[in-house]
């Protein structure tokens, strides 16, 4: 019986080598390593969603069950997205191979596989296209950098687009501006047309096509894991606070992602928003048929998204609310920033996102009409209609990690830092070339949170667990704060891994805990329901 | 699909060993598998295995961890009610090994 591979521990982990294979790349096979990959996807999610070529198969086994035409397929698929979409097809052409991308990486940096090097990652695909879209490579073949596509070609596309996390930092360093991540979603995409996705995304997928929420809560969980949520918070402020679900006529509606709902530390953000809210008397609801602003189907592809990504403003229009407010998600504000806009317009059906306590108009929401909570939280900060005691979170240290979709997406990096500032008194950076528009992946963005890639996710949060090294052994930090549900997932595997004893927390856990809410009792305990050092309890 | 052979019958599972379908479980199939993994079954173990079976046929999800810490400290006393106690009798942790054991699906996601 299966059960998940540990990773090579630390120590064998760190003894990277970047020497590349003898041979060159287009001669140099690809391996399947265990711990490297994820479980191909079952046939049941693929049918939930209406995809092509449904069928069980495993990545590990030399059949993987291809139509006889597959080869037409990927290639009359690479055929209409070159038309369709001008990115790729410049993508394709402007690489001069320069290689200021191929440090940048952390699948890179964290597993030494020249084919992890952005540059070469994208070669995979770039070698088809020669072969198959341009004159030279038609005719000069490999000595233009082009070459057939074989099962075997097809198989090195799939194992090393799973190995990108669609975070963007080499993006950052490109002479060219190429967006790498959009490679990888065409790749995936091409992958798809034939059923080749991972078990990992389709499976939140499939549940979210179903209950509107990647791990399939149905309504009456969603109440009862909040209401269970709620009856913490009265134990830890003897305040019971209200929430709403459906609500028609509500002034703005609230979706965070899923895993916040379900796993810890992501409860802890829920709850820290559920006090924030009660506090502030915000007319809000929650819809639970678009209890996620997640989308796994950006990870599988455009279509999918959409068709994933829809009910969230017809929910909008059906409750009748004026603005949407979205909560310390990651990839759901690359895709609100930038891609709804291009996809449906503009909502007409909703305002433009004003705060009904401080009158701020979100003037960046203006397309999309969904405000970030960190964008909503710090501006009430600002107006000073918020109390803290930041004592309550003396006990820790901070570091913040940007997450790449906030920070490289949308450019989030004061609001975090504001509020934390505002709500805890010692925070500490990590290194200056590791945070912001250049921080660090977790190693398991774009839904390669798997258990079965683990030494994967590992190496490719070293370079991140690095940074956070150092602040521990420099400041003695102790806590690390993110604003994004995979995050929150994926980084205390990580840090466990790499850095024992570091933990991991959403901002609005933060904000939870110093906010001083009218009529509470004394605190003496946290969000996590811990005795709180220095007040009233032990530590 | 893989499979256990457990009492002359086919039990399908997926690639990390999950039953596929609830009705295939039983009893004896939870002590196999626990076996498998060098685990004997103690009634403590039982306690949260039933709890996360009666959970799943109401919620159809596994519970949340706080859930299941509460409970479990309901049932077995406020000093069992915690992850550390639940990870001494599920190694693996109680999310991913118990819910194996207790032929419920893995949840995914942002999780």
């Amino acid at each position: 019986m299966a059960t998940k591979g540990k990773p090579p521990k630390p120590e064998e982990l760190s003894k990277i080598s970047y020497t590349p294979p003898s041979k060159g790349w287009m001669d140099t096979p690809v391996e399947f390593k265990p711990g490297m990959y994820c479980h191909g996807t079952r046939a049941k999610y693929l049918e939930a969603v209406g995809m092509p070529f449904p069928r069980d198969w495993s990545a590990s086994e030399a059949d993987w069950k291809l139509p006889d035409n597959w080869k037409e397929i990927v290639l009359q698929g690479i055929k209409e997205r070159l038309q369709k979409f001008r990115t790729f097809h410049v993508f394709m052409d402007i690489c001069v191979r320069c290689g200021a991308c191929a440090d940048k990486c952390h699948f890179f940096l964290g597993g030494g596989d020249p084919k992890n090097m952005p540059v070469l990652r994208a070669e995979l695909l770039r070698s088809v296209y020669r072969k198959y879209f341009t004159t030279s490579g038609k005719i000069l073949g490999k000595a233009a950098g082009a070459r057939e596509l074989t099962e075997d070609v097809l198989k090195e596309l799939w194992y090393y687009y799973f190995q990108c996390t669609e975070c963007r930092r080499c993006s950052l360093f490109c002479p060219y501006g190429i967006d790498q991540a959009e490679i990888t979603i065409i790749g995936r995409e091409l992958l798809n047309l034939l059923g080749l996705n991972i078990d990992w995304i389709m499976g939140p997928v499939a549940n979210s096509y179903r209950t509107g929420n990647h791990l399939g809560l149905e309504p009456h969980t969603i109440k009862a894991n909040i209401d269970f949520m709620i009856d913490d918070i009265e134990t830890i402020t003897g305040i019971k606070v209200d929430t709403t679900y459906n609500r028609k006529g509500a002034e703005i509606l609230f979706i965070g992602p899923s895993g916040d709902l379900f796993g810890v530390p992501g409860n802890y953000v829920t709850m820290g928003e559920l006090m924030l809210f009660h506090e502030i008397g915000l007319d809000y609801t929650w819809s639970t048929m678009a209890c996620e602003g997640g989308n796994f189907g950006f990870f599988t592809s455009m279509e999918v998204a959409k068709k994933l990504y829809y009910k969230i403003y017809s929910e909008a229009k059906r409750l009748g609310v004026k603005w949407i407010l979205g909560g310390e998600c990651g990839h759901q504000w690359r895709l609100m920033n930038q891609f709804a806009d291009t996809w449906w317009g503009p909502p007409d059906f909703l305002e433009e996102p004003v705060s009904p306590i401080t009158g701020t108009k979100f003037e960046n929401a203006k397309g999309s009409k969904i405000v970030h909570i960190t964008e909503f939280t710090a501006d009430l900060i600002k107006h000073g209609k918020l109390k803290f005691d930041k004592s309550r979170n003396d006990h820790l240290k901070i570091t913040f990690h940007d997450s790449c979709n906030t920070a490289r997406a949308m450019g989030i990096f004061e609001e975090p830092r504001y509020i934390i500032n505002s709500v805890c008194n010692h925070f500490y950076e990590m290194p200056e070339s590791t945070i912001r528009e250049k921080t660090f992946c977790c190693g398991s963005g774009s839904g390669l949170n798997a258990g079965e890639n683990i030494e994967l996710r590992m190496r490719g949060g070293f370079p991140r667990a690095n940074a956070v090294k150092y602040v521990r052994d420099t400041f003695g930090v102790n806590m690390l704060a993110n604003i994004c549900a995979i995050d929150r997932a994926a980084l205390p595997t990580l840090m466990d891994y790499w850095n024992p004893g570091m933990d991991v927390c959403g901002v609005h856990e933060l904000v939870g805990n110093a906010l001083v809410m009218k009529g509470e009792i004394e605190r003496t305990l946290d969000l996590r329901t811990e005795p709180l050092p220095g007040k009233g309890g032990t530590e | 699909m893989a499979h256990i052979d457990f009492e002359g019958k086919q039990v399908e599972i997926d690639e990390d060993g999950y039953v596929a379908n609830l009705d295939d479980w039983t009893e004896g199939l939870a002590v196999y598998m626990a076996e498998k993994d060098g685990l004997t079954l103690t009634e403590s173990h039982w306690e949260v295995i039933n709890f996360l079976r009666n959970y799943y046929q109401k919620y159809q999800i596994a519970p949340m961890i706080k859930i299941l810490v509460k409970e479990i400290g309901k049932v077995m006393g406020p000093d069992k009610g915690n992850t550390k106690y639940l990870y001494e009798l599920f190694p693996d942790g109680p999310a991913k090994q118990a819910c194996r054991y207790a032929g419920l699906p893995k949840p995914t996601g942002c999780v």
